[in-house]
């Protein structure tokens, strides 16, 4: 198919109207404090810091800046909180859980235009995809609460007392679901450290603690930098420690913690590998590549970074990718039709321009469908990088944004060699219609998930997490558990 | 339907030696790539949730009005009932003549007469009359009772025809009988395009729904639709999102463009936008009138009537104020 032929389908006659969602359904504060023992107080030391939306750089809030004298406050409201609620019968934690899963549903369309404001992310991705997934993993770590001799851990598992919890800004509400409904589930209390840029939600979180009746100093929400980060996780009366970021960061928590009698479990980054054989479903592995790496921007520890592509139907895929991604609609993301939305900060987005840059000074061939981008706000056209080798950099450094880097493969054996050839093993996708090779590689791929014919698919009973320097530990699941328990 | 501007056989010339013998048919349709149910239903899903608002909303209903092919296709059909169909089809809203006409009204062969006779009579002859043909809805009759149903049809004023593939023989694996018939129904036609039913539902497979696309598109269709409306499941988004991907991928192979007609089970405006949505994104500006998108339909008129009212006044009108034919 020639590239003319293939440009057919940007449209003029059916161009769709804006169709904004209403900011009227969330009501945001000029200024928050941090949740402590059930109460919303200032930072002892008095500062604070806004956080503003990524699309239009407006200063959405302020949020109080906590520091280390906070941290120890929040880490002593949840220990005394851990003596009773670890006491509860697991039927009874379990009501708590549901009935957070329940405001969570009701509250659903607050909740993910807060998140799309101060994230940047569709207002599609966050209605979709994130806010149904945060109900989820409530109601399936409500229904474990109860039932914690089955888990694998022996008869009668213990909590492990107060859990540290750093989560990241790329799906703010989401994170904290994934570490906070196990946690509780298993008569644990929590100190929760949401991201410097993406603070809200997990404020409107604690709102919906208060909501569903949760007793005092269960869940605690500390904002602030990574110098508040690193004081929750070194505070000594932590039993557990869970953090999902950056690989630089979760090195530096492993040897904080090293030593220590604290649990540790690290969600870390990716280079994720979408392996395309010849006899993929092509329509739907081309949405399976856009999926992959375009969800929420790219900016996804999980995302398929590098599309390893066999060399005999390289030409047909990539026609079929571009005349694709030529139908992405990147804009604001309130807008319901948006498929692209903002990259969270200016830091995020000089990264992702620097590797780039780097990929296009190293020989590659940089490709972008045609799109406007706002001129106020953090944004980063949808690219491609052809001709990609594996010692490119941006063949082995995880970018974290809207960039493909395109590689070929000539057969089974250098798939698995050239996917499994990164440091890091989070995700990997198989597209191929025979069922025998996705079994095969499967086992071969170092990865923590390997999806088949699929690509960014979640759900809580799947165990999420990775091999080597994309970190240890599962979330989600039965095994999402055991990271929250004592081990008989 | 405007003719193409190419001969068919000069653009299909490239794929011309595939249906040479069964055993060549079988190879390259079993050889075109698979289809994943679960992410072509997915693609489907994600695209419906495009919302249609103000001026697209606007855009998208006349549209929608103009692409009907305006159906009645009962045991019971009258005279009476066709020309009633009729005139709805040439002035869809007494109310409003800015309402556009609809592309044809479909019936079967033996009102065929009754049909062109009323448009006439209308001054709506720009309102195709299409025929349901060859032995409709099961197609189980012999060739020669086909094709002297096609003929009729054609003498009796129908410009365009909408054939049922034998799907026994398909789904015996006789693509080249299918082939044959098709070839043999559109020589038939004469002047009259081709529209060829698969019949989806009964297919069931989106590989076989990807098999029928390419078989009949080689064969000469004019025009690929997905059911006859008499089965339980009809057109869907995503058998009809299929369809889509083959006639792109068609033109793209020899040149040729061929039309897509989605036919049953679509009663609301907001089912006919996810159609909408879907051509638009898969296929783009070309395929975006009437000459290459159809719906097969009935009840969604007086529901796109409805909308387009509402859309003037600012007020939901109800059923009293759109006709019942």
């Amino acid at each position: 198919m020639n590239d003319q032929q293939s440009g057919s389908t940007t449209s003029t006659l059916f161009g769709y109207a804006p169709a904004p969602e209403s900011r009227s359904v969330v009501d945001i504060a000029p200024s928050y404090g941090l949740f402590i023992d059930g109460e919303f107080r200032e930072a002892a030391g008095g500062k604070v810091f806004t956080t503003r939306s990524p699309a239009d750089e407006e200063v959405l809030s302020e949020v109080a800046y906590g520091q280390a004298d906070d941290v120890d406050a929040a880490v002593r409201a949840a220990r005394a909180a851990f003596e009773t609620w670890s006491a509860l019968p697991g039927t009874e934690r379990a009501k708590y859980l549901f009935r957070i899963a329940r405001i969570v549903q009701e509250r659903s369309r607050e909740l993910a235009v807060l998140e799309t404001l101060d994230n940047g992310k569709p207002i599609r991705e966050t209605r979709d995809a994130d806010l149904p997934l945060v109900a989820a993993h409530f109601f399936y770590y409500a229904g474990w609460a109860d039932k914690l001799s089955y888990a694998g851990c022996g008869p009668d598992p213990r909590p492990l007392g107060v859990a540290a919890q750093v989560v990241p800004w790329n799906f703010p509400l989401l994170m904290l679901a994934w570490k906070i409904a196990p946690a509780l589930a298993a008569g644990n209390t929590v100190v929760l450290k949401p991201a410097e840029t993406t603070p809200l939600s997990a404020l409107f979180f604690a709102d919906i603690c208060r909501q569903a009746g949760l007793p005092k100093g269960v869940v605690n929400i500390v904002t602030g930098d990574g110098a508040t980060g690193a004081a929750l996780v070194g505070h000594p009366d932590v039993h557990k420690v869970a953090f999902t970021g950056s690989t630089a960061v979760g090195k530096e928590i492993a040897r904080t913690v090293a030593g220590t009698d604290k649990r540790l479990t690290l969600e870390l980054g990716g280079k994720g590998a979408n392996i395309v054989f010849e006899d993929a479903p092509l329509d739907q592995a081309v949405e399976g590549i856009v999926g992959g790496i375009f969800f929420n921007q790219g900016q996804v520890c999980c995302a398929g970074s590098r599309l390893l592509v066999q060399e005999s139907v390289h030409d047909e895929v990539l026609d079929a990718l571009k005349r694709r991604l030529r139908t992405l609609r990147v804009g604001d993301p309130l807008d319901k039709n948006t498929d692209v939305g903002a990259i969270n900060s200016a830091e995020q987005l000089a990264r992702i321009t620097e590797l780039a840059e780097a990929g296009e000074a190293e020989g590659a061939e940089r490709w972008s469908p045609p799109c406007e981008l706002p001129e106020r706000g953090h944004w980063f056209a949808p690219t491609v990088f052809t001709g990609v080798g594996q010692a490119h950099r941006i063949a082995q450094e995880e970018i974290f944004g809207p960039v493909l880097s395109v590689l070929t493969f000539r057969t089974p054996e250098e798939a698995v060699a050239k996917a499994n050839n990164t440091p890091y093993g989070l995700s990997a996708g198989i597209w191929t219609e025979k069922g025998s090779r996705i079994l095969k590689l499967a086992n071969q791929l170092r990865a923590g998930v390997v999806w088949a014919n699929t690509f960014n698919k979640f759900d809580p009973t799947s165990p999420f997490g990775g091999y080597k320097e994309s970190g240890y530990g599962r979330e989600g699941g039965r095994h999402g558990l055991e990271a929250y328990l004592e081990h008989a | 339907m405007p003719t193409d501007a190419a001969p068919r056989d000069a653009g299909r010339g490239s794929l011309s030696d595939v249906a040479t013998s069964d055993a060549a048919l079988r190879r390259f349709l079993q050889g075109l790539p698979g289809v994943d149910a679960v992410g072509l239903e997915a693609r489907a899903a994600a695209l419906g949730t495009r919302s249609i608002k103000t001026t697209a909303k606007a855009y998208a209903l006349d549209l929608a009005i103009s692409m009907i092919d305006l159906t009645t296709l009962e045991g019971a059909d009258t005279p009476g009932k066709v020309r009633s169909l009729c005139t709805k089809g040439a002035h869809p809203d007494p109310g409003d003549r800015s309402a556009p006409r609809v592309a044809a009204i479909c019936v079967y062969p033996d009102m065929a007469a009754t049909a062109r006779q009323a448009l006439t009579e209308l001054g709506a002859d720009g309102i195709n009359v299409a025929s349901v043909a060859t032995a409709f809805p099961s197609g189980r009759a012999s060739m020669a009772v086909k094709l002297a149903d096609t003929r009729e049809a054609v003498a009796a004023g129908a410009d365009e025809i909408d054939m049922v593939i034998d799907r026994g023989a398909f789904l015996a694996g006789r693509y080249l009988q299918v082939f044959e018939e098709i070839r043999e129904v559109k020589a038939a036609c004469g002047a009259a395009h081709l529209k060829v039913i698969f019949e989806n539902g009964e297919l069931a497979t989106y590989d076989n729904i990807r098999r029928a696309s390419w078989l009949a598109m080689l064969a000469g269709a004019d025009f690929i639709k997905t059911s006859t409306g008499k089965v339980a499941v009809n057109a869907t988004p995503p058998n009809t999102l299929l369809m889509l991907e083959a006639v792109r991928d068609f033109r793209a192979a020899t040149g040729q463009q061929v039309g897509v007609k989605p036919a049953g089970g679509i009663r609301t405006a907001k089912d006919a936008f996810k159609y909408l949505v879907m051509v638009n994104e898969t296929l783009g500006d070309d395929w975006l009138s009437p000459h290459w998108f159809r719906f097969g339909a009935s009840s969604l008129l007086n529901d796109l009537l409805m909308q387009r009212q509402k859309l003037a006044t600012g007020r939901y009108s109800g059923p009293d104020y759109v006709t019942v034919d």
